[in-house]
């Protein structure tokens, strides 16, 4: 497992004073899942539970402790006037923020919206759609505030998600895998569903960190945790070709979970290798 | 069935260079099926663990076995660049296969191995090295390649000034049960790439089975005490004369069913370091490292730490790590091979270049695994091809 270096991300102080820090956990366009990626880690939660103050968790506590917080943690994407002002004041309000998904790390699922007629959308999916109002893209908390550091992943991955907390509290310099999950599909010793089932996988332009889950139930995998370090988009689409997929379908795969990733770097690609 | 076992039997009576009537040792047995069941339940009372093909998730895999019933009889598979399926070959052939993606490195090299933990106690911290047990394990189904592989894999982790203690650990447990390539893939290339198809070093007992006409059979030959020693216990009958012309019939057709070779001047074109076709090769490259994690004898790992969330503890393990990486070459200011051209360049110079100076041979035995795992199916003696081929014919 390759890992970037020590994250460059400043400690909280209240930890040197040996203090518990504050932590602070934040919902915006979402389904909760990450946030409940927390609140299964049951065996830790006494241990994180003991280290940290949680100040503000509205889906696990009533308890609500003004900030300043040390830490943020923010799940979702930005879809509404309210919620691009409500990130502002959490982000002044927060000394690391953390996002935590798909939805928060790349604009999520919804971010399929983007580009196309949401007031269309709106009339058809609202009985009232007047009583709707919202912004015509779903971006990620990376467009508007600085992010101290990104959780990838639809959902997050639990291991990750502790092994952040214990960094931070520990002081711990904290190492994310950027390689494909190709590397951890054969770590598990898996059978690569591409070769030997033809199933069409994303794994190699994947960036590691779930330990290949959807291979190891013989799925391919969806891109959740969005591009590796140095994804070969064009290279795979022409593989996927050969496994019989058509160019929509591809496109489709592609533009799921991480809608505009994959394919923003699969336009630049072509676009260097085109001869000049 | 039996009954022209005993008639071949006889046949050898009078051949003194197999049959060995007056107490001479032997050098061939014949297994029958029967026989294979009770050598892999003597296997089982000797060893902690036995490892054989098993055929699961649609691939011929190594794993711990219960009985012969788990071997993949009447299984095969057809391979080629970048793709892998199972067949089924309406026989009883046990063995009918070529290379699955698992070697020995799995067992002697895993892909996570405990290093140490360690925990605070009265202001210091206390450091417990990881034991890496003694577990006993015999391995059906190594090839020849495999045999090989281990061999190259033991020079880089034990040759040296300093020893791997894990790998030498689980080196020692090993009992290695070749078996004879029957079914060579078309990806394989161990002719030009290593020894060729028959384990003819570094087993303690291997095994041809032979798609004879009159119905399969072992033959069984034994390389260690140990082996020998084992096979003695089941007391089989000697080889007929035969069957050994038959197996040399058997491994003379299978010579001629290669079609990859590695190029000659590999160890020489793989150095050429401003050769333009490493770009275009990286074109196609996904720098995804399945073909150095299913490669026998890479070695690459590095370390992950854990702290624990009370502070009080933490744990080291090593992991595989490849060099298509690019934390592999992060040096001080960061990653220096950051292009893919750079990553695959490293892969194949060391492998089949830069292994000779270190290693004294080739990292390569031919095994074709990065041929048939690479998603992409690229094929590593076509690349050494086109880097032999004058730059002007590449462009
Ligand atoms: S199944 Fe997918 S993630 Fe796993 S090795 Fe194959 S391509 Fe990579
Ligand atoms: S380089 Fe490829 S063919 Fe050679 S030993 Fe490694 S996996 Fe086998
Ligand atoms: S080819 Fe790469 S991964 Fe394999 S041993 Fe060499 S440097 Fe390590
Ligand atoms: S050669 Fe194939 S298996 Fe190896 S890194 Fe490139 S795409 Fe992956």
């Amino acid at each position: 497992m390759q890992h970037t270096s020590a994250t460059p991300i400043a400690w909280p102080e209240s930890i040197e004073h040996g203090q518990s820090p504050s932590l602070a956990v934040w919902k915006f366009a979402s389904c909760d899942g990450c946030q409940l990626s927390l609140l299964d880690c049951e065996d830790e939660l006494m241990a994180v539970a003991g280290r940290v103050a949680i100040s503000y968790f509205p889906e696990a506590t009533t308890a609500m402790v003004d900030g300043p917080y040390d830490v943020s943690l923010v799940e979702g994407s930005i879809t509404t006037e309210h919620d691009a002002a409500r990130i502002l004041d959490i982000r002044r309000q927060s000394r690391l923020l953390v996002t935590i998904g798909a939805c928060a790390t790349a604009g999520g699922i919804q971010a399929l919206r983007n580009g196309r007629d949401v007031d269309g959308f709106t009339s058809i999916v609202y009985a009232h759609p007047e009583y709707i109002t919202t912004l015509a893209t779903s971006t990620p908390i990376a467009d508007h505030v600085r992010v101290d550091l990104e959780l990838r992943g639809c959902p997050i991955d639990r291991g990750q998600l502790l092994q952040t907390l214990a960094a931070l509290l520990n002081r711990h310099a904290l190492r994310l895998p950027t390689t494909s999950v190709c590397i951890e599909c054969k770590a598990r010793q898996t059978s690569c569903v591409m070769v030997a089932h033809g199933t069409p996988c994303l794994g190699p332009v994947t960036q590691a960190g779930c330990g290949a889950l959807c291979p190891s139930f013989h799925r391919g995998c969806y891109g959740c945790f969005g591009p590796m370090e140095s994804p070969n988009v064009p290279a795979l689409r022409t593989q996927l070709g050969l496994l019989g997929l058509a160019g929509v379908d591809i496109d489709r795969l592609l533009n799921t979970f991480n809608t505009t990733a994959f394919a923003e770097l699969e336009q630049t690609q072509i676009d260097e290798r085109a001869p000049s | 069935m039996r009954r022209w076992l005993e008639v071949e039997s006889g046949v050898v009576s009078g051949e003194p260079s197999i049959g060995q009537p007056g107490g001479q040792p032997i050098d061939w047995w014949v297994m029958r099926a029967g026989d294979l069941h009770r050598f892999i339940s003597l296997l089982k009372s000797e060893f902690d663990e036995v490892i054989g093909p098993v055929a699961v998730d649609g691939v011929i895999r190594l794993r711990p076995i219960e009985s012969a019933d788990d071997l993949p009889t009447g299984f095969t598979e057809q391979q080629e660049t970048g793709s892998y399926r199972l067949l089924e070959t309406g026989t009883s052939l046990r063995f009918s296969y070529g290379l699955g993606p698992d070697s020995l490195k799995s067992i002697v090299h895993p892909p996570r191995s405990p290093v140490w933990t360690m925990r605070r106690h009265d202001g210091t911290l206390i450091v417990d090295q990881a034991l890496h047990g003694t577990t006993t394990r015999a391995v059906i189904g190594a090839r020849a390649c495999d045999l090989r592989a281990l061999d190259i894999l033991e020079r880089t982790q034990t040759g040296g000034q300093h020893t791997d203690p894990a790998f030498a650990v689980h080196r020692q447990g090993l009992f290695l049960v070749a078996i004879d390539c029957s079914h060579p893939a078309p990806t394989c290339f161990c002719d030009t790439g290593g020894d060729g198809p028959v384990a003819d070093h570094g087993y303690d007992i291997a095994i041809t089975e032979l798609d004879h006409p009159n119905g399969i059979v072992y033959l069984v030959r034994v390389g260690t005490d140990h082996g020998r020693s084992l096979i003695e216990s089941l007391h089989l009958a000697p080889a007929p004369r035969t069957f050994l012309e038959h197996r040399d019939h058997q491994h003379r057709s299978i010579s001629r069913e290669f079609i990859r070779e590695l190029p000659k001047d590999a160890a020489k074109v793989v150095r050429l370091a401003d050769h333009p076709h490493w770009n275009d090769v990286a074109e196609r490259c996904l720098t995804c490292g399945n073909c150095t994690a299913v490669c026998p004898t890479c070695f690459c790992t590095d370390m992950d730490d854990i702290v624990g969330l009370d502070g009080e503890t933490a744990t080291r393990t090593r992991v595989w790590d490849t060099c298509f990486s690019m934390e592999y070459s992060h040096l001080g200011p960061g990653p220096h091979r950051t292009s893919p051209a750079a990553r695959y360049r490293q892969w194949l110079s060391h492998k089949l270049g830069t292994w000779h100076d270190q290693f004294g041979e080739s990292g390569c035995v031919g095994c074709g695994r990065c041929i048939t795992w690479c998603p992409v199916g690229i094929d590593l003696t076509a690349e050494v091809e086109s880097l032999g081929r004058p730059v002007e014919a590449n462009a």
